[in-house]
């Protein structure tokens, strides 16, 4: 891996930067119960990351690894190759504090952009009860937890340090690092080979990024 | 359809009585404090709406905001359906169904490619119905977001589990939202007809609006 980029965002503050297809985005929670708040737009600056069809093409109502974050349009815009947790909350969105939509603003977007986002770091437990009643975990996140992200095409991401909304804990600091892989046989910068080999990836998630190299990586 | 708002002389006047056919869409302008009906006509039909403020289109129907707020994940009797600024767009004031869904989204041609394969690229999707009804109020790709499927079950679990099931509805069964400020409501009579969202045959609705 090549370095490309880290720094370390505080705590209730936001970032906004342009990921090329194949690099990686790692964060890194700087202490307990640290929230990142991610929104992902894609390469044409329309096609947004959409929870949702994430979610139910791959049968989870959690972010893990193995799993391919997809826009709008049935694209990849990323892939979870790995992280410390297995649970990301994706199901409770942010509190409209402004530093989301500030970012947005600086791309040339607005409220309008204001799409479902990801809580890495935090987990919002479901109640097996008739409303899937839901509980934040404050015990979930710890100092030194990862998550990393492969951009499966030419990604802008936007980050958040704001606590969880559901937390009553106080805002920590998170650190990113942008890298590139040595190897151009990564499947999505290299344009040869057969994408996404990994078998932890399901059926749908394959499809996603064989359609995404095909169209537009 | 287009249904648009017919001036009422009571407060509980029908101003609106008609059917969506199965896969149809419709945009109906429901005043402040207009009760919507929408009425599962043969059973299992899931209903994907959106609502936006009527003079203010950004200020639209948050799933996860309302999600959040409500601490739960189904929808029914009592949810107060939020906008992405923390505003209560609508309440859920009748459900003669019991919960209804807002985690799995709309249809649309490319995520059924995801979900079902090539075969089905050219299949009428929710989406695609959104933005022809939408189109009228300047509601366009980026104004649509996370709707709500009245009559859909998506059940999720402790284990962090979400799939698609038979739903609980039947015919007859309907969901009466109540609007909190002036709205534009659009709908999707889902067409799908890959999983059991619609009971595999997608069927009418009727919506009955008072105000």
């Amino acid at each position: 891996m090549t370095l490309d980029h880290e720094h370390e965002l505080p705590g209730a503050a936001a970032w906004s930067a342009p990921v090329r297809a194949g690099r990686t985005v790692t964060l890194t929670a700087l202490a307990d119960g640290a929230n990142a708040t991610m929104l992902i737009i894609g390469a044409d600056r329309l096609d947004r990351l959409n929870i949702p069809d994430t979610l139910k093409s791959q049968m989870s109502a959690r972010i893990k690894p193995g799993m391919v974050l997809m826009s709008d349009r049935g694209l990849a815009l990323a892939t979870v190759t790995a992280s410390s947790l297995d649970w990301h909350d994706c199901l409770t969105g942010a509190l409209p504090d402004q530093l989301l939509l500030l970012e947005l603003t600086k791309h040339g977007f607005g409220e309008a952009d204001l799409h479902a986002c990801i809580n890495f770091f935090s987990k919002v437990s479901v109640a097996d009860d008739p409303r899937a009643s839901l509980t934040y975990v404050p015990d979930h996140g710890h100092a030194g937890d990862t998550v990393t992200l492969r951009a499966d095409q030419d990604l802008l991401i936007f980050v958040s340090t704001a606590p969880h909304a559901l937390s009553d804990g106080r805002a920590a600091s998170v650190a990113v690092r942008l890298e590139t892989p040595d190897h151009s046989e990564d499947h999505t910068g290299g344009h040869t080979g057969d994408p996404a080999p990994d078998p932890e990836l399901r059926e749908e998630a394959i499809r996603a990024l064989r359609l995404t190299r095909e169209l537009i990586a | 359809m287009t249904v648009t708002k017919t001036t009422a002389s009571t407060s509980t006047a029908v101003a609106l009585d008609t059917v969506v056919d199965a896969g149809d869409g419709a945009l109906v302008t429901v005043p402040s404090g207009g009760r919507l009906q929408i009425v599962d006509l043969h059973g299992n039909q899931a209903v994907d709406t959106l609502f936006y403020d009527a003079h203010d289109i950004d200020n639209r129907y948050s799933a996860f905001d309302t999600i959040r707020e409500q601490r739960a994940v189904f929808l029914t009797t009592g949810s107060r359906l939020m906008s992405t600024r923390l505003d209560e767009l609508a309440v859920i004031t009748d459900d003669t169904c019991g919960r209804h869904d807002t985690v799995g989204g709309a249809c649309s041609q490319e995520s059924n490619v995801i979900r079902y394969g090539e075969s089905t690229r050219h299949q009428h999707a929710c989406r695609q119905t959104f933005l022809r009804y939408g189109a009228r109020a300047g509601i366009g790709q980026r104004q649509l977001t996370h709707n709500v499927n009245f009559f859909m079950n998506v059940p999720v679990t402790s284990s962090g589990g979400l799939t698609f099931e038979d739903g609980l509805s039947a015919p007859g069964k309907y969901v009466e939202i109540t609007a909190s400020r002036d709205l534009f409501v659009l709908i999707s009579n889902c067409p799908q007809v890959n999983n059991p969202c619609n009971g595999w045959d997608p069927t009418p609705i009727q919506l009955l609006g008072r105000w």
